[in-house]
Parts: C-alpha cells; structure tokens; sequence
C-alpha cells in the first residue's frame, strides 16, 4: 500500500477555492461525489484535513466522507507525483503486453504501484481501460498518452521528464 | 428558444454542407445545391476535410495535425473553399489519425504532420490525392475507392454511430443538420407518451448495455408508476475494460443522447436526466457539457421545450473509478453522493429509483438508437437484426486483430465476418485462439463458434454475453488460464465489498487460479472451482458478482486441456504463466560469447568465454532478458 509522510501544506488559497466550491454546490442533491472531485483537483488529493473540511461544511460525519473517499479508486488519500505514470491494464492493452510495460516502470521507477517516487516526481499507477483500445498498450503521463508501447520504449518516455 | 419552424431553416441552411459528407455523394450533390437555393446564408465550401478528434486519434496527435492543416489552408488562400472539421471517432483507430476528404470520401490514414503541406497544396488545391499517404486498401488499378468501399466500412451498418466522424460534436447546428432533434419535435407534437412506449416496444429494442431486457418495457413500467418527480438516467459508466462505445458516441455526436433523453422523459413523465459518465473519459466529458449549453441556448433542453409545455433538463455526474457503479442501482447511490454500493431489486427502479423515485436508465448506445426508431418508424428498425434481437449492435475490436476500432453490424452478423472480414483477421500469421465478449462478465468464445450469429440469446447459449460490446480477440500467445486470472483479478479488485459471496468468493477464485498458474494446482482445484463459480453465481447481491465466475466457467467450458495441462504437466502452452516456464540455452547455437550472463540480473547464467553457457534453474526469476539479448537465438522458452 502507499503510504503518506508529507505533511499537509494547504494554503490559504486553496481553502478559499475549496469553501466557493462547496457553497456553489451545497445545496444540490447528491453534492458530496461532485464536491470531492474538484477538491482534489484543488489539492491534488484528499488528505483528512480536506475531508474535516468538507465534513464540517456539508454537516455530515466525517465518517460518511472518508467513507466515499475510500470507495472511489479515482480519490486519492495520498499526494501524487509531479508526473502521474499510469499503465492501462484493460483487456485489450494486457493481452498486447502491457503487464510487461507495468513491471518495466516498477523496476526503472524503483517504485510499486500506488507509490510515488522519493522526489516527488513520479507516480505509478495500473488503470483501468482509458479507451484508447486501437493503440494498445497504453500509458499516459499526466494528459499525454503514449500509445503502441513495446518495453523498449519505456525508458525513452521516462527522460523526457527527467 | 427556437421553434420547430426555426429548427427546419436551420436543418435546411446546413443540410447542403452535412450532405456532402454523405457516403451517397452524388445524390448527396444535387440536394446539397437545391437547399443551398433554399438557404442563402449557407456555408458554401467547396471541400471539407475531416480530422478524427476521438480519444484514439488525439492520442496519436490529431488536434496538432488540425492546427498545422488549418494554418496550411490559410497560406494557400484556401480559407473560403475549404474548410476543416473535427469529428468523433471514425471507428479506425489503429490507422489514426484518420483524415477524410470530401465530397470524394478520400481516406488518409496515420497522418503525420510533416505531410500536410503537400497535402493541401497537391490534394486540396490542385485536386490531386497523395496516394503514398492514402490508406492503402484504397488505391486501386482503377483509381482510389471512397472511404465506404473498403471492407472495414462496406459490411457496416451505422445507427448508433451514423454521425460519428461525418459531424461537429460541438456545433449543435451540424446535428441540427443531420435531422437532429427532429424526433424530439415529433413526438412533443404529435404523439402521446403512450405513443412513444409502443413505438419503442414494437421496434424491439433491447438495452445495450448488457443485459438486453427490451427498452419499452422498462419505460413502461416507469410511466405506471405515479409520483411527483420521475428521472431519466444514462448509464455512460462504461467500465467494461476493451469498450469504448460509448465513449465514441458521446464524443462524436453527444447531442443524440440529450435528445433520446428527452423523449424518454416526455414518455415516463421526468423532467430531470443525468448522465453518469466515467471521468477517464475527458473529451467526452468536455463534449457533453458543451452540448447540454448548446442545448439549453437552442431551447431542446429547459422550459416548455418548442413551445409545448414539456420541461427536461440535464445534469452531468462524473464517475470515480469504480466498475461497480454501471450497475444500476450501485448508479444511482453513486449519483446520490454516497458509496456506489449495490441495493437489493426489488424494489426495481422503475418503481423507487434515484431518490426513491421513479427512475429509468439506459445505456449510452441504447439512447442513440431512440430518435432514429422515432423519425424512422419501429418497422424500419425491426426490419434489421435475429428474431429477437432487432436492430444493429456496436463493437469495439480490440486485442490480436488487424483493424482494432469501433464497428456497428447488424444483430445476427457471424464472429467470422466481424473478425475476418471487417477486422482483417488476426495479424502476424498467428492462429485464432478466442474472442472474449462481455469483459469481465462475459466469457471467451472458441473458433468452433466462429459461425454464431451473434445475438443476446446466442452468446448466452454459448457462455457469453453480449455485454456493451466489447471484442476481444486472442491468439495462440494468449494462455486461457491467465486470461481468467486477470479477470478475477479485476473483480477481486472491483467487488464492493457489500456482499459476502462476491467479496470473499472471487478472492478465493482468484487463489485458486493463482495456485493453477503457478504449477501447484490439483486436479481436485480444478473441481472445487466450478462449485465455487456456482456458488457465487447463485449468491450474489448485483450482477457484478452473479455473472464474475464467466470467465472461468467458459474457459474451463473450451479450454479444459489447458487447464489440465497447467495442473497435470505443470506446462503452460502458450508460454506465458512464468512459473511454468524454463528458459534453456541451445549448446549448438551457443557461441560462448558471455553477454546473456552479463545480462541476468540475477547471476544465474554460468559460463565461460567461448563455451557453451547453461541457466540454472533454481537460480533463474524468468524476466527473459537473456533471450532478449542472446544474438545467436541460442535461448528459447519452455
């Protein structure tokens, strides 16, 4: 599993974000799911302090919000890296290899999946199908997609964010 | 707001342009120069070139070959002639980025930047088509075929998918244009929500989105049901790994689906829709909310929609990675804000639903094929298809297949003429092994089978299920008993937890299989899995669970023999399961020349210079790195 040693370091900005969210959103049914996607795209995750936040505003248990947040493979209570590698590992991009593309990134990276590197910089992850099924296998870092990977090609993509 | 008298001009001052994209050009030709009299203030370019900005082809560079194509239109003053349109996926994938030519339907495939200057001044200037950049099924003796005369498009019947790639998805006057939100005007006229349900009855169609129960029933059952507000969702969570339909769909032509919903709320009685999308899907996302602005602007969506007094509007809801949210009740409590966890049926949802209301969903396909049966007549669409499954049905090809990509056929076409004939086989000179259809819910279909017509009820008969549609198909390199390992390990992954039988059964599946794979299996697993697979078919809450031992049951079903010889031989015959594997050095092909054992990241090769080396096998982790290297061919796998 990830684990988290970085201490939170919010700022009064992204507070000031997050509070606008949830009053623009407080009142529609079913807010919560909604509310939580755009705080982790103020945070960049959902550490417990963002989910006291969000509890204490919404007046619902912080239980129910951690509850949702652990169910949902996309919220993340740990901070990403800099640049999020992410492998699919759908059907289509597994039976073209792409296990052996995820394993390549483990061993360069040094890292597992869930894990982010020392530095901050990288992040692995397997994912479900992205739909990009003609190309397989796949990988994106960050928006970009990398697509009719063979192993080879792993490390190239790697020093282009070094 | 605009009414229908305002929706016709705009139909007519676009429909000139749109019929130019038309696969039937000729008569497309004349139509598109009687309503260019009818509209003056139309658009008159004489060529359109369309880029693919599906997720496929934007992935391998389409929006920077649209930039650069639009800035090479402009140096060769050809601003005023031709024009340049994005469009939803064509469907090729495997040959993006696609860019199409009209009014010939010229097709270049795998578009590179470096090639559009020549393009546009050879092609679209001096009207002479780069045939080196064509796609090459297209060049013939007797000149270039169109797009439509190649084998991947001839054997099609586009429905679902019949504005993807011809239209704008962010222009809702190009759907205008294509006779969209025609249906909408006609059944808020002319018909009464009665009407619309029969209509969908008699047309036969069946919800695409798996499980195939008929689309009508399901409103009608939601209209019998009195309450004080009533929704409509779309189920556009498609999680199935290997599918992307539905994605296709709303990213090339989202408006059919706002459209399909507003109907299907005037026939329940629903003024509320939303569309639960996956959010790793982004274009589609940012697709949709365009049109449901653009919607609103035209008055299709809000208030007294054409004046008739109906009200429909949409939300949008964004999934958060969990596969068990296209199920549909885990759906709604997913849009409720809370753990997308399953709830018992009944009470079914046309009963209590989202919020405890009446509530209808269906699937993204199933949507697209609601206005086209409205304009078209249910005969029109019974016409196509089985006895019982009418209509066409959309795939998406994906794995050890030539023309990976999307591909609408009507029900009843055979495995052979999808693989074979529109897939373009399997590549590589390697054997058909199976095609797997339902994801992780469906199972794998042997070459025996090749000759089914496909249709809900066939697959079921053979172990599958039609599931949204995806295809995958695998060849002899592929091992059956790591293809269900990796499935129960998506379900393992996927369960919700809720229910016993589900959480905790495909765990110990998933160990069993692993046990199997890793050559410690026993024949007596091989018994207890398939009581097991029964036990958590029987058992389980929602369909995640009741249908996640199909890929094992069908495996086991067709591809006993690898089974067995994984258990009794300890080998793996397609060389994939690694612990079964030993790599070996071939003394006579071995020249002694060190670098394998330089290779090995664990020291397991010995040797000395200019001898034959050996790999020990206690030693060896099997990553294959020294057959990888080994430049004599000296190192195979056994």
């Amino acid at each position: 599993m990830a684990s988290n040693k970085i201490p939170f370091a919010g700022s009064k900005e992204q507070e000031a974000a997050l509070m606008q969210i949830i009053s623009e959103h407080k009142d529609d049914p079913g807010c919560l799911m909604p509310i939580l996607q755009k705080a982790q795209d103020i945070y960049g995750y959902l550490p417990i302090e963002v989910q006291t936040m969000i509890a204490d505003e919404l007046h619902i248990p912080l239980e129910k919000v951690y509850g949702v947040v652990t169910f949902y493979a996309q919220f993340s209570l740990y901070p990403k890296g800099r640049y999020k590698v992410s492998v699919c590992l759908g059907t289509a991009c597994y039976v073209k290899g792409s296990g052996d593309i995820f394993n390549k990134l483990q061993e360069l990276l040094g890292i597992g999946s869930g894990e982010c590197t020392p530095d901050g910089k990288f992040s692995l992850e397997a994912c479900r199908c992205i739909g990009a099924c003609g190309l397989a296998p796949v990988l994106t870092v960050n928006d970009e997609v990398y697509g009719r990977l063979t192993v080879d090609d792993v490390e190239g993509i790697l020093q282009k964010y070094a | 707001m605009k009414t229908l008298e305002e929706l016709r001009a705009i139909r007519e001052k676009m429909q000139g342009q749109i019929s130019i994209r038309r696969e039937d050009v000729d008569r497309a030709y004349d139509s598109a120069s009687e309503s260019a009299a009818v509209a003056e203030d139309a658009p008159k370019y004489r060529s359109h070139v369309l880029v693919c900005g599906g997720t496929g082809c934007t992935s391998s560079g389409s929006v920077q070959i649209m930039k650069v194509l639009q800035e090479e239109i402009d140096k060769n003053g050809l601003r005023d002639e031709v024009c340049v349109v994005q469009t939803g996926c064509h469907g090729l994938c495997a040959l993006g980025p696609i860019m199409i030519v009209y009014p010939d339907a010229t097709f270049y495939s795998m578009v590179k930047e470096e090639d559009i200057p020549e393009i546009v001044s050879e092609h679209l200037k001096d009207g002479r088509p780069v045939t080196r950049l064509l796609y090459s099924e297209t060049v013939t003796d007797d000149g270039i075929k169109s797009l439509s005369d190649t084998n991947f498009y001839k054997h099609q019947h586009r429905i679902a998918l019949r504005n993807c790639g011809v239209i704008n998805p962010e222009n809702i006057e190009e759907y205008i244009g294509t006779g969209g939100y025609q249906a909408l005007g006609k059944v808020l006229t002319e018909m009464t929500p009665d009407d619309v349900i029969q209509t969908m009855l008699d047309s036969g169609l069946r919800g695409r989105g798996g499980a195939g129960f008929p689309t009508g029933l399901k409103w009608k059952f939601a209209k019998a049901n009195d309450a004080d507000q009533k929704y409509v969702c779309c189920n556009a969570d498609e999680g199935d790994p290997g599918a992307f339909m539905d994605r296709s769909v709303l990213e090339g032509d989202p408006h059919v689906v706002l459209e399909a919903m507003a109907i299907a709320g005037y026939a329940i009685g629903a003024t509320q829709g939303y569309i639960y999308v996956r959010a790793e899907y982004p274009i589609a996302v940012s697709r949709l909310i365009i049109a449901i602005e653009q919607a609103k602007e035209y008055g299709m969506l809000g208030e007294d929609i054409f004046g008739t007094g109906f009200n429909f509007n949409i939300g949008l809801r964004l999934g958060a990675g969990a596969f068990v949210c296209g199920e549909e009740t885990a759906l709604m409590t997913s849009i409720e804000g809370k753990r997308g966890e399953p709830r018992p049926r009944p009470p079914f949802p046309a009963l209590k639903g989202l919020f405890q209301k009446p509530t209808i969903l269906n699937n993204v396909e199933t949507l697209a094929n609601v206005p086209q049966i409205i304009v078209n007549g249910p005969e029109w669409f019974a016409s196509m298809g089985t006895e019982k499954s009418k209509g066409t049905k959309v795939f998406a090809l994906g794995g050890k297949i030539k023309n990976t990509g999307l591909v609408e056929v009507p029900m009843g076409t055979t495995l052979r003429q999808v693989i074979e004939d529109i897939g373009g086989g399997i590549p590589n000179g390697k054997k058909f092994k199976a095609a797997q259809t339902g994801g992780p819910s469906g199972g794998c279909i042997p070459a025996e089978h090749f000759d089914i017509p496909i249709d809900y009820d066939n697959l079921i008969s053979i172990g599958s299920m039609m599931g949204s549609g995806g295809l995958i198909v695998m060849d002899e390199d592929n091992c059956m008993v790591d293809i269900a390992k990796f499935f129960l390990e998506f379900t393992v992954d996927e369960s919700c937890g809720k229910c016993t039988p589900c959480r905790v059964g495909t765990k110990r599946l998933y160990e069993i299989l692993d046990k199997i794979t890793k050559g410690q299996g026993t024949l007596e697993d091989l018994d207890k899995r398939e009581e097991l697979c029964y036990y958590i078919k029987e058992n389980s809450l929602c369909g995640l669970g009741q249908t996640a031992p199909n890929p094992v049951l069908s495996t086991l079903r067709y591809f006993k023999d690898e089974y067995i010889a994984h258990v009794v031989d300890k080998k793996c015959p397609a060389g994939v399961c690694k612990a079964l594997l030993s790599y070996v050095i071939d003394a006579d092909k071995c020249k002694g020349c060190t670098l394998c054992a330089r290779t090995c990241p664990n020291g397991a090769i010995e040797g000395k210079v200019k001898e034959t080396h050996v790999i020990r096998q206690d030693k060896c982790i099997k990553c294959g790195a020294c057959m990888e290297k080994c430049r004599f061919g000296a190192i195979s796998k056994k």
